[in-house]
């Protein structure tokens, strides 16, 4: 498995944010994290990077314990976008995802990570504007370019949070395929958390819904459903279709109260 | 030798000859060790204020030199140095801020309250000391031609061991700087960093003090940074064009000093200024011929 759980808790300041989970996410799967604010999808993600400590149970990465600075893992963290007066080019943020990590200058492997970045770029179609200003780049180039630098590592795993909040719907729906098609490719495992399932609907394999302090697992077609929502957290969810087929979940929102993500 | 350690100095003339102008400017001791200190802090402050920039951390380091000033002046009312008294405020000061963390929240309004009240403690240590106005002036505006060849070998000291740590921290402390929530979860101690990079710039800042005091360390630690990422988005570039322009606003300041009748930090820090907003006002130009 890439990733399993058992009877697995978080806890944060102190307050437990969800328990009791148990889940299996499968080698080469696309996992969409849903749920509303505050409900603990960060708090996953920061789990299985390793810089947050299970309350109870257990969880494993790949076979081992979560550690911090994992390369099997290439990680975007969720961000309203780059400081505009950030000046440093897309392609050395690229680079720092190759070996950002290690003390001192880049001495000897600067031709190995500047082929490193200019592989990774090229992949994810960031060349054109790989040499401009970071901050200066529009939102869904920044979002390109954090993808290079999720990549440039060869991860076996990607974890997303929120990579898709601030695009509007055109690019949503192109970053999305692009991640698909490059995890195809590549035999990556893929976890996304998105407050929006519907950009997601045609591409995820599987659906971790974290409400209500529990996590619930299953495939999108069986799992967001009014009936199964409603059993789960036992509370009156409504799951809405509307005539383009897109889907809503009403009523799990007001049964969260937790104050972080 | 002689001994001269005017705030500003006595004009000499200069002649058409550029050679007979460096013998000239060379002429005197205190000039020499302005010119060796000056070029020491220059190099630090220009590629520690890239990191500032970079960072968002300007207003930090202008509180850190003015948090300085209060240890400092007591330093003097204890009869002790007042470099030790500027370096140990810096320090502590620095370590605080950067233990608050980079990204924290309302960091600016707490460093802006401990300022506030570190500076009403400078107010105090002045009040005490009862010997010359020069010693706050000096700390305030800077000292650069006081310099003894003494206190030129310890700047150099601590510019060397300033440097040597900025390249040893470089990579981490870069990608800390671009995202920090990344680079920890990539194994970078970022804690640790932005109190270790706080400590190096408290330590750039008490020397940059000696050249154009706590007032105005604006001028060589950050605006030359602020103008070369006007430049370019290269960090090892923008940290060398730093340098430069922090180096030539240095000699160039000391020079025209030199043969006028007004201070030092004046000419530096107008050049530093005057830079800057022609680089800003430069840049629709630029933009439209490109």
């Amino acid at each position: 498995m890439a990733i399993s759980a058992r009877d697995l808790a978080a806890s944060y300041a102190g307050r437990s944010v969800w328990s009791d989970a148990t889940f299996d996410i499968e080698p080469g799967s696309f996992t969409a994290i849903l749920g509303p604010n505050g409900s603990g999808k960060t708090t996953l993600i920061r789990m299985i990077l390793g810089l947050l400590a299970p309350a109870s149970g257990r969880i494993e990465v790949f076979g081992r314990t979560p550690r911090r600075g994992d390369p099997t893992i290439g990680y975007i963290p969720q961000r309203p976008g780059f400081d505009p007066e950030l000046s440093i080019r897309g392609r050395d943020f690229v680079e720092l995802g190759v070996d950002g990590w290690r003390w001192g200058v880049r001495l000897g492997g600067r031709a190995k990570a500047a082929a490193a970045a200019e592989a990774s770029i090229e992949a994810v179609g960031a060349a054109g504007y790989a040499d401009h200003p970071l901050g200066r780049v529009s939102g869904g180039e920044q979002q390109r370019l954090l993808l290079a630098q999720a990549l440039v590592g060869s991860p076996r795993l990607l974890l997303m949070d929120e990579p898709l909040s601030y695009l509007d719907m055109r690019n949503q729906r192109t970053i999305v395929q692009l991640i698909r098609d490059l995890a195809r490719r590549r035999g990556l495992t893929v976890l996304l958390i998105a407050h929006d399932v519907n950009p997601l609907l045609p591409y995820v394999d599987r659906v971790l819904y974290v409400a209500a302090g529990k996590i619930a697992t299953g495939a999108p077609g069986e799992i967001i459903t009014t009936e199964r929502l409603s059993e789960i957290y036992s509370a009156p969810v409504e799951v809405i279709r509307d005539s383009h087929g897109r889907v809503f979940v009403v009523g799990l929102e007001e049964e969260t109260s937790h104050p972080h993500a | 030798m002689l001994e001269v350690l005017p705030l500003t100095i006595p004009n000499p003339t200069p002649s058409w000859n550029p050679l007979e102008d460096v013998a000239i400017l060379f002429h005197y001791d205190f000039m020499v060790h302005a010119f060796q200190a000056g070029t020491v802090v220059a190099i630090v402050a220009g590629s520690i204020g890239y990191f500032v920039v970079l960072r968002g951390s300007s207003f930090a380091a202008h509180a850190l030199s003015h948090i300085g000033f209060a240890g400092a002046a007591g330093a003097v009312v204890a009869g002790l140095s007042p470099v030790v008294g500027l370096l140990a405020f810096t320090l502590g000061s620095g370590v605080a801020i950067g233990a608050l963390g980079n990204r924290l929240r309302g960091r600016d309004v707490t460093i802006g309250i401990v300022l506030a009240w570190t500076l009403g403690l400078g107010v105090l240590f002045i009040s005490l000391y009862r010997g010359y106005a020069t010693e706050a002036y000096a700390l305030l505006f800077g000292e650069i031609l006081g310099i003894s060849e003494r206190d030129v070998i310890v700047t150099l000291i601590a510019g060397v061991i300033t440097l040597v740590t900025l390249v040893t921290v470089y990579r981490p402390l870069l990608f800390s700087s671009v995202d920090e929530e990344l680079a920890g979860a990539k194994g970078v101690p970022v804690t640790g960093l932005s109190i270790a990079f706080m400590a190096i710039l408290a330590v750039a800042v008490t020397e940059a003090v000696q050249v154009v005091g706590v007032l105005l360390i604006f001028a060589l630690i950050v605006t030359p940074a602020a103008i070369a990422i006007r430049f370019t988005s290269r960090p090892p570039f923008a940290i060398g064009i730093g340098i430069g322009l922090a180096l030539l606003f240095t000699w160039l300041g000391l020079s025209i000093a030199y043969f006028s009748p007004h201070p030092v930090s004046f000419f530096i820090t107008s050049l530093a200024f005057f830079t800057y907003l022609g680089v800003r006002l430069s840049e629709p130009l630029r933009r439209a011929l490109r």
